[in-house]
């Protein structure tokens, strides 16, 4: 037995109705390390980790703490033994300032000695290097403040197994490069610290070791040093990345939506697109790639006509026969009684795209419940739709009237997509259309893309896999802060231009 | 070393959310509630009166239905209990928490009232009535409608909004009792029109309260037909599951908040109407007595499909009715009534638990499973 | 100036009960419960000090005040507490909801205490022949410094649960302010999954606060039986009113039990305002009442138009907490 093992867990199983999260899981943790845990989206990462801080309970397996098995059913049960986790999504309350969110559900005297906190604090914050101040309330905060009140809160309760979850999705890469060096300086305080991530290159970075997971399963483990990004991706996707996109070469291009000084301020006044201007064409798939957050979104939104944007603004549609109209100012509603034919597959599919406890063909309804003068809905057209769907996109349900929250994530992409080109649309815009689907789903819905495109149809990507944009799209316009960084051809831009231009305004690479 | 976590054993009840049960198996597990709730009951009554359980029932059904008198007053109570309900469905299904329709059943109720003291030797018959109904309307619907324009507006809770709008109702009746006087000093209406019966709905198969069911049946249908067929309904349902999506398909959520509200305050009108114009023939304070609330139970015991919520509408009623009848038999009061409304509701909403949730209790390899199976 | 003294007097006394009532409903909102069983509890707490003070009076050959106090806040606090112990268990463990359990509560409380009030008119041999003299003699007790004219009167002139009811609810402010165990408690009713993730018992914190909010809930419906109506009972329903009364006061104090003070001042004003106003009819009387309930519309729309945080409702309020949730 590895004597140097902080944490051991074994044959750990988690489901959760059909799904699978974990199954039969083991691995370790050693003292004063930084691990990675690597793996695609929805690989059960944060599941396995969660198990660790308390948050689920393993339906079966064993968790060893310093080599003594332990059980730990609640976050309380984690902090006690020495292991913290920051959470993807902040677990703060927003009222309290930082200082009082730190101190939750610590022990100590009755009264809460406001002064002594905030000392303690900045002396935590000065060992490991953060700047911090204690008094501010967390809805002032900014995200990566946010987070760094989260790792202080971590380790104010004396924690010696870090777990951040996909921390530098937030983050900008200085920020990104201080988290590490904060990192850094916890593993020579003997600390233990896992990040859970899907970047190869911060892998590389700041790990000594690396563990993997695939759909639930674990991989195996290198050492960072002996390893390279190539054997990575190996482990992570099952086989070297050949995606084989297949993209036949736009035929008939013409305009159909141009974008003109787009800016939108989200509800708190924060600027989150400015000045974006592009042209979509019919025939073409244009991908949109930047770190997220980055006014994806709100581009989308905006076209949708979902966001409200500032003056002087202008979306043109371009129809059929030449006419152009005025999106800005239109409701989704008017939008489509101006016969713009629009589909958006949102990001949220369960909270924005789909009503989770209403069965597929109510959600097929969706769509079009407003057309006809009658009273009633007519259900059925959509019905016809969702048995179209099932049929043609393979969705693995019990049958149409199963609510879709019963149904697992990529069978609920399915029929969200198979929703959306039913609407046989001229502008089809997808938010990470893939996000947490398996490669087989992934390629069938590549391939609608694709053959929408060969339809005439306009396609907006919004993808976060740079492999997957560059082969699948046409033309790939980076987003950086809001702002358009760049419009490059898909088929002559490398990885690397649309990852500088991605951190960095106008990278170096102009079209 | 580290301190140990308190126990070192998997927790005892584990307890998971399920994906879906069985209509069949979740009806089964609300009437063993049911039947718990009776025992229980009957044990309480049993202790208090000491007389067979069984023989309570028999009495209470005695009091519900004993007489074809008796039988009339409870449908009539459970028609007026239904009504309400059903108003207050659509504004549910939007979870919209409608807990004011006390107060709007209060405002038609006064519409009505006023309609009766004012226009009652002017108008004919059958004309009186049509502006009742659409006076008593349009009471209620815009006593609906205040909190539903500050919610969307400003996203103002609504649940204490409509809480507060009952008793700005009730001292509204208060201030109309009072200017409406009759006699003068008796602190109350006295039957509106008792001469003339201007105003009072019409009798049907010989029944002063056959048109209450006719009417009250009729809008409980109605509404289970717009709520699960109409374009109106399916927009309620989805704002009420998710506002972003419905943003996203393109529904003007305000609107929907609006107009839902103001129908379902338009229905607890009419309620006010049925109880003024259909049964009391007068206006109190106590006009709704507290059917509004009551109602909300109703609303949500049959998961706002209106058609269940006859039944638990009866059930309260004649449960009511019965204990009613327990306390003037046994020289009881007939609080007893809301005793055992209170600890059978207690148990059905308890019950809802086992329905939406597993529970696993540790025991070796093999789990098992409780709550049927 | 005597009438206005009587006022405030009054205003005083009325709004002893339901700002023990909301500062109950405070406590307990601030751990995310929304109780709409308020004025059930209230009538559970008034109906078991009763129901204690008089089986202890008609039990005793010579009654001694104290002891009759004693037993009925001993009755009363545990009878308010299963009250609160009923709806935590439904809402809390069982996850019903919690807007119908507080309202079937309500029913529920209401029913057992005109239940048993109403029988113990007929114990006592008839309507309004309840008395429980010497217990409530013990409430409503002064001190000497209420000889001290106008400053006296109005100022120590009432039963020591006036008093009471001003230290609780000084004391439920500083806790939640200025104690770890209060920030625990505010932190689970803003956010349960974050309070979870701390370490915090979610469950307990719920419970506890739920359970004690309804004790000091009940101690209203105590102080409206023993002081202001001087040990007698009615089955007229005003309970209720003030029971839905102090679940106003609670957004009218913006969730802080030290504005719940004056705020239950201002309703009692409010309230008995009419009885000084000269000129009023009979009719323009019931509008002049229905000002407090208007009041706390306006300060609600108020409030939520200009969306300052920290006087928002607790952000889980009326949602229970699942920590598996998906």
């Amino acid at each position: 037995m590895n004597t140097n093992c902080a944490v051991r867990m074994e044959n750990i199983n988690k489901t959760f109705g059909e799904v699978r999260a974990n199954d039969g899981v083991n691995m370790e943790i050693r003292h004063g390390e930084i691990l990675s845990l690597l793996g695609e989206n929805g690989s059960g990462k944060t599941t396995l980790m969660n198990m660790l801080a308390g948050i689920y309970f393993p339906d079966d397996g064993q968790i060893f703490v310093e080599g003594r098995e332990v059980f730990i059913r609640s976050p309380k049960d984690a902090i006690d033994l020495g292991i913290g986790m920051v959470h993807q999504h902040f677990k703060l309350v927003d009222v309290f300032t930082a200082a009082e969110n730190i101190v939750l559900g610590m022990p100590g005297k009755v009264q809460l000695d406001r002064k002594q906190l905030s000392a303690e604090i900045l002396e935590i914050s000065e060992k490991y290097g953060f700047d911090i101040d204690p008094d501010k309330k967390i809805y002032d905060m900014s995200v990566s403040e946010k987070q760094t009140v989260e790792i202080i809160k971590v380790l104010y309760r004396g924690a010696r197994i870090l777990i951040l979850d996909e921390p530098t999705a937030v983050l900008t890469p200085q920020e990104t490069e201080k988290l590490f060096s904060v990192m850094r300086s916890m593993k020579e305080d003997g600390k233990s610290v896992v990040i859970i991530t899907h970047k190869l290159h911060e892998v590389m970075a700041v790990s000594d070791r690396v563990a993997v997971l695939r759909k639930g399963e674990y991989i195996g483990d290198v050492a960072t040093s002996g390893t390279s990004p190539l054997q990575l991706t190996e482990m992570m996707v099952g086989k070297a990345v050949s995606l084989n996109i297949d993209r036949p070469e736009p035929k008939d291009r013409v305009e159909r939506i141009s974008v003109q000084n787009l800016s939108v301020r989200d509800v708190e006044g924060i600027r989150k697109l400015q000045d974006v201007s592009f042209t979509a064409y019919g025939g073409e798939i244009l991908g949109i790639a930047g770190i997220s957050g980055c006014g994806q979104k709100e581009l989308l939104e905006a076209i949708a006509g979902l966001q409200r944007a500032e003056h002087g603004s202008h979306i043109a549609y371009t129809d059929k026969n030449g006419e152009v109209h005025e999106l800005i100012g239109k409701t989704p509603l008017e939008i489509e009684k101006l016969g713009v034919a629009l589909s958006f597959v949102p990001e949220d599919r369960l909270g924005m795209g789909l009503v989770s406890d209403m069965d597929i063909t109510d959600n097929m309804l969706l769509r079009s419940y407003q057309r006809g003068r009658g009273f009633f809905a007519n259900r059925r057209y959509p019905r016809s739709v969702a048995s179209e769907v099932v049929s043609e996109l393979d969705v693995a349900t019990p049958g149409l009237n199963t609510p879709v929250r019963e149904l697992s994530g990529g069978n609920v992409q399915k029929v969200l997509v198979g929703r959306e080109i039913a609407l046989h649309p001229t502008v089809l815009m997808t938010a990470y259309a893939v996000r947490g689907l398996d490669i087989n789903t992934s390629y069938t819905i590549y391939n609608l893309l694709t053959e929408q495109k060969m339809k005439g149809v306009a396609v907006i990507y919004v993808g976060e896999d740079l492999d997957v944009l560059l082969e699948l799209c046409d033309r790939i316009l980076v987003l950086c802060g809001g702002q358009v960084s760049g419009i490059l051809d898909g088929r002559s831009a490398t990885k690397e231009g649309v990852g500088l231009m991605m951190t960095q305004l106008g990278g170096d690479i102009h079209e | 070393m580290s301190d140990a976590p308190m126990g070192t054993k998997e927790p005892f009840i584990r307890i998971s959310k399920r994906t879906s049960i069985g209509k069949c198996r979740a009806w089964s597990i609300r009437i063993i509630a049911l039947l718990l709730s009776l025992i229980v009951s009957g044990l309480i009554i049993y202790a208090i009166v000491r007389m067979s359980p069984v023989k309570v029932y028999v009495s209470m059904f005695e009091g519900a239905f004993g007489t074809t008198r008796r039988a009339w007053i409870t449908v009539r109570d459970t028609m007026m209990l239904l009504c309400i309900g059903v108003g207050l469905a659509p504004a549910f299904r939007m979870r919209f928490w409608n807990i004011g329709a006390e107060g709007q059943i209060l405002a038609g109720g006064i519409a009505a009232a006023a309609c009766m003291i004012y226009f009652g030797a002017v108008l004919s018959g059958p004309a009186l009535i049509l502006v009742m109904v659409i006076t008593s309307i349009a009471a209620g619907a815009v006593w609906g409608l205040i909190p539903a324009v500050f919610k969307a507006r400003w996203g103002t809770n609504e649940t204490l909004f409509t809480l507060m709008m009952n008793y700005v109702a009730i001292q509204l009746t208060g201030y109309c009792v009072s200017l409406w006087e009759n006699p003068f000093g008796s602190n109350s209406v006295g039957i509106i029109n008792q001469q003339t019966k201007a105003g009072w709905l019409p009798s049907m198969f010989g029944q002063s309260y056959g048109l209450n069911v006719v009417i009250v049946l009729a809008l409980a249908i109605g509404m289970y037909i717009y709520m699960k067929y109409s374009k109106h309904g399916y927009e309620i349902a989805v704002v009420g599951s998710s506002e972003n999506t419905a943003r996203y398909a393109g529904i003007n959520v305000r609107r929907v908040y609006l107009r839902t509200m103001a129908i379902s305050g338009a229905v607890c009108g009419i309620a006010g109407f049925l109880a003024v114009s259909g049964a009391s023939h007068t206006i109190s304070t106590s006009t709704a007595g507290g059917r509004g609330f009551t109602a909300i139970i109703v609303a949500w015991l049959a998961k706002f499909n209106t058609i269940v919520m006859i039944m638990i509408s009866l059930l309260l009623v004649f449960l009511e009715k019965g204990a009613v009848e327990i306390a003037s038999r046994y020289n009881l009061n007939a609080y007893a009534s809301s005793i055992i409304t209170g600890i059978i509701l207690f148990f059905i909403l308890g019950s809802e638990f086992f329905i939406n949730y597993r529970i696993r209790f540790r025991s070796g390899k093999k789990e098992k499973e409780v709550a049927a199976e | 100036m005597t009438q206005i003294i009587a006022l405030f007097s009054a205003a005083i006394v009325f709004g002893t009960v339901i700002l023990f009532g909301a500062t109950g409903e405070i406590l307990t909102e601030k751990s995310g419960n929304l109780n709409l069983g308020v004025p059930g509890i209230m009538y559970l707490g008034g109906i078991a000090g009763l129901v204690g003070a008089f089986f202890y009076e008609s039990s005793a050959a010579d009654p001694l005040p104290w002891v009759g106090v004693a037993v009925s806040l001993i009755c009363s606090l545990a009878a308010a507490m299963l009250g609160g112990l009923i709806y935590s268990f439904l809402t809390i463990t069982l996850r019903a909801n919690q807007n119908v359990t507080g309202l079937t509560l309500t029913i529920f409380g209401s029913g057992v205490a005109n239940f048993f009030g109403g029988s113990l008119q007929k114990l006592a041999g008839g309507v309004g022949q309840i008395s429980v003299a010497t217990t409530s003699s013990g409430y409503r007790e002064v001190t000497g410094l209420a000889d001290l004219g106008t400053v006296g009167n109005l100022l120590f002139s009432y039963g020591f649960l006036t008093y009471a009811a001003i230290v609780i609810a000084i004391a439920v402010s500083y806790f939640l302010k200025h104690t770890r165990s209060g920030l625990n408690l505010r932190a689970v009713g803003e956010n349960p999954a974050t309070a979870d993730a701390a370490g915090i018992n979610v469950t307990k914190n719920k419970y506890l606060a739920t359970c004690i909010g309804a004790g000091i809930s009940g101690l209203g419906g105590l102080y409206f039986v023993m002081d202001y109506t001087e040990g007698t009972w009615s089955n007229d329903g005003s309970i209720e009113r003030l029971g839905w009364l102090a679940v106003a006061l609670v957004i009218f104090a913006m969730w802080k039990s030290d504005k719940a003070i004056w705020g239950s001042y201002l309703f009692g004003v409010l309230f008995w305002m009419f009885l000084y106003l000269p000129g009023l009819t009979r009719a323009s009387l019931e509008l002049c009442k229905m000002l407090p309930y208007v009041v706390t519309i306006i300060v609600l729309i108020v409030v939520s138009m200009r969306k300052k945080r920290e006087n928002q409702p607790p952000a889980s309020l009326g949602l229970a907490y699942f920590r598996e949730e998906r």
